[in-house]
């Protein structure tokens, strides 16, 4: 919960990690990749506010007290969301897997929502893993790297026949939220990565599951948005978006705010900090304070309202999720109603 | 082995190496990040560039993160091999992209001209001129941004800036640039062609135009922050550019003669249409 100027706000923090990128979990002969990864990470931690940069060691693997009063007792969060990315490849026991991050999620049930992730190149057997880990955790979201290097592949798309297995899989495990996130290489490596109209594709086919773009597609901000415009189960994810931009290139994070509130509205975006790349305090404190500049560069953006900001902090999430908001928290459904865009 | 001696003095032969230098830094001024659309020179991706006695011309390029995209960095390592081939005198070129995790393969497929297909064996399908044309057209897109919206921003009512013709807009570096972008992509680029194109290069119908904006606003943000946000991850990867420092030198005994490496101090004495 953050109250600021008298306006109290449910916080859900849509993306985080527990990590462990420690040079002991390198793969031998990876080490290049493990390492890699890691520092391009680290990299972009380095663009939050000097005061939160973190010794790389920390960075590397940080332990449960740090993370529990970053988050809970420092951050203003009220639940987050884990969202698993494993690279089997280069980390010895995973990066950052389903299985790690429920050491933390079966501990604190009420501030954890756990999430799977899945890889249709995993086929039969990933599909039994999947079945299994929702039977035992009731998952109801999943990430999807499809990035992720797996011998000699460099990736994966969401238009495959054998994703389209895992989808149909999905919606009847109830996994309904889906967080795509997409990364520099793919197959074949000489298409754009970062290209969406997989998602597009897989929205269309899939209208009961929710596609969440992390980061808002960046490096792809414009075809994101001319393609979630389309598609009413797609929402931008705001991770990287504040925690890169917000505080570093205030005028950049407004243009990029006020094309977000255009093409999708204040009820697609979701908040993240994506820990441990950034805390979550600053971002939640910021954003909560934070307005669209006046000025000739910005005439053609609306103003963000408190409403909208409750709901990218956090009631647009609980909605996804199902998690149980106070009452004094909520926004009245028919104020909804009437403020929501037609 | 012995060369024969050179008949040149060597003051003179300095200067030669160093007007040889700058073409070839003006030659790379030219080459583009197809996604960020702006020059190598410019955004810090040059590290050092020499021309040796022979004609031989060493650069070195870096770029933000070690997994910048594999076709992107191929692209612009071809690109400044083709771009310093061009340059009168040189005799031979070697680019080396430097930390990234494809830097072998995009390297060693740049100095045989191997191609993109055969570099990343049974990872590619096609050679990188479509993905190519999809960012120009992206830049191009951007580039109507930069003419349409001081119009706008001056009360030009959109459906009159959509009525417009290049020759209309003011005259400014960025209608120049939207001009360079449209010869490249083969559409049309005349005074008396309309100022908004669609991105094959037909006309935007009138009820087109208010969206046609918005679009072209979006893709124009989208490519200045995603430049912002790669000189910022660079400056991280490598330190600050400070242009008041010596230039990296390149690694010795590389050259028959001593190394001529010259910093990327101020700006480049290359900036006319070709960089826009």
């Amino acid at each position: 919960m953050y109250e600021h100027d008298g306006e109290r706000y449910y916080i859900v923090d849509g993306h985080v990690h527990y990590w462990n990128a420690a040079p002991d979990n390198w793969v031998e002969g990876q080490e290049e990749y493990a390492k890699g990864w890691i520092e391009c990470f680290y990299a972009y931690h380095g663009l939050g506010p000097e005061e939160t940069h973190w010794p790389l060691e920390q960075y590397q693997r940080y332990d449960e007290d740090l993370m529990m009063r970053h988050l809970f007792d420092e951050g203003h969060v009220d639940v987050a969301i884990f969202q698993p990315t494993y690279l089997k490849q280069w980390y010895t026991e995973g990066f950052n897997t389903t299985e790690r991050n429920a050491i933390l999620a079966d501990k604190y049930p009420d501030k954890f929502v756990l999430n799977t992730a899945w890889d249709p190149r995993d086929g039969d057997a990933g599909l039994e893993d999947l079945e299994a880990k929702v039977e035992r955790w009731g998952m109801k979201g999943a990430k999807l790297y499809t990035a992720e290097w797996k011998g000699d592949s460099r990736g994966w798309s969401l238009k495959s026949d054998e994703a389209a297995r895992y989808l149909e899989a999905c919606q009847r495990l109830g996994v309904v939220n889906l967080h795509v996130h997409k990364g520099p290489t793919i197959w074949p490596l000489d298409k754009d990565a970062f290209d969406v109209s997989d998602v597009d594709f897989a929205a269309t086919n899939f209208p009961g599951l929710n596609f969440i773009v992390e980061h808002v597609g960046l490096p792809r901000i414009e075809d994101f948005c001319f393609m979630a415009t389309q598609e009413p189960n797609v929402y931008a994810g705001l991770a990287v978006v504040v925690g890169g931009l917000m505080h570093a290139r205030p005028r950049m994070f407004a243009k990029v705010m006020g094309e977000l509130m255009f093409w999708l509205g204040e009820d697609r975006i979701i908040f993240g900090s994506d820990y441990a790349i950034w805390e979550p305090r600053w971002q939640v404190e910021g954003f909560a304070a934070w307005q669209m500049p006046t000025g000739e560069d910005f005439s053609d953006y609306a103003p963000l309202t408190t409403q909208a900001k409750r709901k990218i902090l956090g009631l647009n999430a609980a909605r996804l999720y199902d998690l149980e908001v106070p009452g004094e928290f909520r926004i009245p459904e028919d104020e909804s109603a009437v403020l929501a865009p037609s | 082995m012995t060369a024969a001696p050179d008949p040149v003095a060597p003051s003179t032969q300095v200067a030669a190496s160093a007007a040889l230098d700058e073409a070839v830094l003006a030659a790379l001024d030219t080459v583009r990040d197809p996604e960020l659309d702006t020059s190598i020179v410019e955004l810090g991706f040059v590290t050092a560039h020499a021309v040796d006695a022979d004609g031989r011309a060493t650069v070195r390029l870096r770029l933000p993160t070690f997994f910048c995209a594999a076709n992107f960095a191929f692209l612009m390592v071809a690109d400044a091999h083709a771009a310093i081939a061009g340059v009168a005198g040189i005799a031979g070129v070697e680019v080396v992209l430097e930390d990234h995790f494809a830097s072998a393969e995009i390297n060693g497929g740049v100095a045989s001209g191997a191609g993109f297909v055969a570099s990343f064996d049974g990872l590619a399908e096609n050679e990188l001129e479509g993905l190519r044309r999809d960012f120009l057209r992206k830049a191009e897109l951007a580039a109507q941004d930069r003419v349409a919206r001081p119009l706008l921003a001056a009360g030009v009512p959109p459906d009159q800036v959509g009525s417009m013709t290049l020759g209309d807009a003011p005259v400014s570096a960025d209608r120049e640039r939207l001009r360079h972008r449209r010869r490249e992509l083969g559409i049309p680029s005349g005074d008396d062609d309309p100022l908004l194109l669609r991105p094959d290069g037909t006309s935007v119908t009138p009820s087109e135009v208010p969206l046609h904006l918005h679009r072209a606003r979006t893709v124009r943000v989208s490519i200045d922050t995603n430049g912002d946000y790669c000189r910022r991850l660079l400056a991280g990867r490598y330190g600050p550019a400070d242009r008041s420092l010596p230039a990296p030198r390149l690694a010795a005994g590389r050259f028959v003669t001593g190394p001529l490496t010259i910093a990327l101090g101020g700006r480049s004495p290359h900036s006319g249409a070709d960089r826009l």
